[in-house]
């Protein structure tokens, strides 16, 4: 990727307020450099998140923007998207926002495979609410919930996403920017649900998961020539044990999407189309009630 | 009940058809108030029915007249009897100068059981069915044959649904189904006297539909591109009518995980400029209320309807209620602007959820829709509904930056912000469901400005005030100096003017003032005619007089008489007239509300 790219234009005049040394701040960085990359105008981006640290996200990049419900942004992306499917749209969110609370419009958006970037910045804690345990907290760790320990199995978004029709699933880690601009973009240009589950470490309350655990741990798939189309291949790594943190690219397919599916679709964006029946439309409409 | 009220008129007939879920009840009553409709004659069918779909015990009232039928009245003149559990529970009632029409090949009816007058009409309708068909439903046309015997109607008219319903399943079927109807009708013509009925056919074919129906027919008049929804009774009508629709006039219906997600997707979508409309019912609308209160932030459009029944909680799936009122004034946390509307009949659930896509857009705001399953589930017979009274108004949208920086959320004096929709050049914005800024950015973290989240709130709230200027007033129906008024909303406007149309024959003198615009309030226009009437009556289908309350908490007023229902069942004339003459026959005592 070139040094140079510009990403101004999809900066918002907002500065990010997260905590020095955020993983977030990774994540927005890479989400610019992937929307520079791909020269998408800005106006027609739209980024919708819940609620948590992670969805402030909207406010620091400069493209339209929701920030909307706690668990709710993946079904309000939904929307957007069947909306006006001319937009490009990025649901952003966090584990407890996407994992917790919203896990049934992930999965059911997945089933769906509506072309969406789903981006969950996965600090495996609460930070918003000051630090709680997640769904994605590891068994065994002690928050201010579980103050001895977590005796809950977590969640395996990538598992997850692979019984569920996502069909472009992948991780990045927020301190291997440049791997993860570059999932982004891939993420960005799929056509269908497409998740990025990103490590973004909690410098403030996950005091297990720190930047030099990853760092000892993560290894990218692509270097390792993982098949990205075996879905078996897949799902055996991410089930892997925890002493190794793979990242990349673990499955993509092409499948159709359900906005190409939709025959409620075919005259157009409902956000775009004329309004108003024609007189004949409503006779035909009244007489079939006769 | 009073007996001048229990015989039978020559130019009105209810009609009752009984038996188990799975007999095809519904398929036998549209066919008979179709027929009615399409041959000059009004009727109004009220399904009253179970949350199974084998067994139990179902009952469809059919109410037919040559004037306009505002209710399905209170008494039953003819009873078709599917099982033998439907002359257990309504043979006793059937109307002297009536009949009960059964197959009775299955069933035994004790004569000594009907009123004196009443015609047994039992038929064998086995045998004759067999000779068209194996199916059991077949015995119900051979009964609707009989019916139209006993009801004095030239059988073409029956004919005629029987042919255009059963069309698509082929020749053989549309054969069948006639030839049972006329058999039935034959056998009811040899061996029974036939009612003197004096009905004025035309040919003036009315529409026949019901609530739900004209909601979901409103909102495709009114440019809904975008309907979710999850399915609950009985609100369900909306997307079964609308599903078919999408394809063919360019509309996402989307089914969706739950109420949670229906809402979610509809703020998404109305955010982006499709008009968006959701349907439920209580239990729904209670997951829904949480981004109720986002699109009312965010300052998105979008349509809600809560279809009501009985509740709490699971409740009364398939019975009527208006037990919601304050659930919907009450949704969601935090003071927000939002518009309710009540609509009160079919033809005012096409015009008015039409039209809430116009408020919507106008004031950007939720526009929460309140029907209940009276209005929604029952048939009936309407004039043709004007489609070029549908008007589209988007309110302001801007094409552009106009002057300066664009201002998602600029305080103006209306409390409208002109719209930019995503999409658009040079108007970049981020909605946030935390408070913010004029240009949408967060006030609420690190440091809430206290000044500007007094602006913030003005701002929102003052497009209440600012909509109030041309909310509708309430209606007065009926003339001015009347001895007592009574006052509805919703699916009450049917039993009031029912009761209305009796007691002015009676000599009694009663109005109507009706309720459609809950939110904001027209409270001066209201006190105004409130205070013109002699006494009034309230009348809803809840516990607690939401309404009532509901006034008094707007305008002071204590509405002194009330009659309140919450048994299931939708009022009938014969309550109200019963109340109506209570209170005017006894000195007035006001009542002192204590619950």
């Amino acid at each position: 990727m070139p040094e140079t790219l510009d990403i101004t234009k999809y900066k918002s005049n907002v500065a990010p307020d997260w905590c020095p040394g955020c993983g977030d701040f990774g994540v927005l960085v890479s989400l610019q450099k992937a929307c520079a990359q791909l020269e998408i105008n800005p106006k027609d981006v739209m980024v919708v998140s819940g609620i948590g640290c992670s969805s402030n996200l909207p406010g620091f990049f400069g493209s339209y923007g929701m920030h909307t419900l706690h668990g709710r942004g993946v079904a309000i992306a939904q929307g957007v998207k069947l909306g006006n499917p001319d937009l490009t749209v990025i649901a952003t969110g966090g584990d407890g926002d996407g994992y917790g609370i919203g896990i049934g419009h992930f999965i059911h958006a997945m089933r769906r495979n509506i072309n969406i970037t789903y981006i969950v910045m996965n600090n495996q804690i609460y930070g918003l609410t000051t630090g709680q345990a997640s769904p994605t907290t590891l068994f065994g760790v002690q928050t201010k919930s579980t103050p001895e320990g977590s005796i809950e199995v977590p969640i395996n978004p990538i598992e997850l996403a692979l019984v569920s029709g996502a069909t472009f699933i992948a991780r990045g880690f927020s301190g291997s920017q440049e791997q993860l601009s570059d999932l982004m973009a891939k993420a960005i240009q799929h056509k269908g649900f497409a998740l990025l589950d990103i490590f973004s470490p909690c410098v403030t309350y996950n005091k297990v998961n720190t930047y030099p655990w990853f760092r000892e741990r993560v290894y990218s798939l692509q270097e390792e020539s993982h098949d990205v189309n075996n879905w078996e291949a897949a799902m055996k790594i991410a089930r892997s044990p925890d002493n190794r943190v793979p990242t990349g690219i673990f499955y993509k397919t092409i499948n159709p999407t359900y906005e190409s599916l939709d025959a409620g679709l075919k005259f157009g964006p409902p956000a775009k189309q004329r309004l108003g029946l024609k007189s004949e439309e409503a006779q035909v409409l009244i007489n079939s009630f006769k | 009940m009073e007996s001048n009220l229990e015989k039978l008129s020559p130019r009105k007939v209810t009609v009752r058809i009984g038996g188990a879920a799975g007999d095809g009840i519904a398929s036998v009553a549209e066919s008979l108030a179709k027929a009615c409709s399409r041959s000059g004659l009004y009727a109004f069918a009220y399904n009253s029915y179970q949350s199974v779909i084998r067994g139990g015990h179902i009952y469809m009232q059919i109410r037919i007249g040559g004037k306009k039928v505002w209710s399905q009245g209170d008494f039953t003149d003819f009873l078709i009897a599917l099982n033998a559990d439907t002359v257990q529970r309504h043979a006793k009632d059937v109307t002297p100068g009536g009949a009960v029409i059964y197959n009775k090949e299955k069933i035994k009816v004790d004569p000594s059981t009907l009123k004196a007058g009443v015609t047994d009409a039992g038929i064998p309708s086995s045998t004759i069915a067999a000779k068209f068909g194996k199916s059991p439903v077949m015995q119900n046309t051979v009964a609707l044959g009989a019916l139209c015997h006993f009801i004095n109607f030239p059988f073409s008219s029956i004919e005629e649904v029987l042919v255009s319903t059963f069309a698509r399943k082929g020749d053989a079927v549309v054969q069948a189904n006639v030839g049972a109807a006329k058999a039935g009708y034959e056998f009811a013509k040899e061996n029974f006297k036939l009612v003197h009925f004096s009905w004025e056919f035309s040919d003036t074919k009315r529409m026949f539909m019901t609530g739900n129906q004209a909601i979901a027919l409103g909102a495709l008049a009114g440019g809904c591109k975008f309907f979710s929804a999850y399915p609950m009774t009985p609100a369900s009508g909306i997307l079964h009518w609308m599903a078919p629709k999408g394809p063919k006039y360019g509309i996402v219906v989307k089914q969706c995980e739950d109420e949670i997600a229906a809402m979610n997707m509809a703020v998404g979508a109305g955010q982006v400029g499709a008009r968006a409309m959701t349907a439920t019912s209580g239990g729904g609308f209670s997951l829904m209320t949480e981004a109720v209160g986002l699109a009312a932030m965010l300052e998105t459009p979008v349509v809600v309807f809560n279809v009501m029944r009985g509740g709490p909680s699971t409740g009364l799936p398939t019975k009527t209620e208006q037990g919601d009122l304050f659930q919907v004034l009450g949704a969601s946390q935090g003071d927000y602007p939002k518009i309710i509307v009540a609509p009160a009949t079919v033809e005012d659930a096409f015009y008015l959820t039409a039209e809430a896509f116009n408020l919507a857009e106008i004031y950007q705001c939720p526009v929460l829709m309140v029907s209940d399953l009276l209005l929604s589930e029952h048939y009936e017979t309407i004039e043709d509904l004007d489609f070029s009274k549908v008007k589209i108004d988007r309110g302001q949208i801007v094409s552009g930056p106009t002057d300066g920086k664009y201002l998602r959320y600029k305080i103006t004096p209306n409390g409208i912000s002109p719209r930019a929709l995503p999409g658009t050049e040079g108007t970049i914005y981020v909605s946030g469901s935390d408070e913010h800024d004029e240009d949408g950015t967060l006030i609420s973290d690190v440091f809430t400005d206290p000044v500007k989240r007094k602006a913030m709130m003005e701002k929102r709230m003052r497009k209440m005030d600012t909509a109030l200027k041309s909310i509708p007033a309430p209606e007065l129906f009926g003339s001015k100096d009347a001895d007592l008024t009574l006052i509805g909303w919703g699916s009450s406007y049917y039993v009031i003017r029912d009761a209305m149309r009796s007691l002015e024959k009676e000599g009694i003198h009663v109005n109507h003032l009706h309720i459609r615009y809950i939110w904001p309030f027209p409270a001066e226009a209201f006190t105004k005619m409130f205070k013109s009437c002699k006494n009034t009556l309230i009348i809803e289908s809840n516990y607690t007089g939401q309404m009532e309350r509901f006034i008094r908490q707007e305008t002071g007023i204590s509405i002194p008489n009330h009659l309140r229902k919450y048994d299931g069942e939708p009022f009938g004339p014969a309550e109200v007239i019963q109340k109506v003459k209570e209170i005017l026959s006894q000195k007035q005592v006001p009542e002192l509300v204590t619950r």
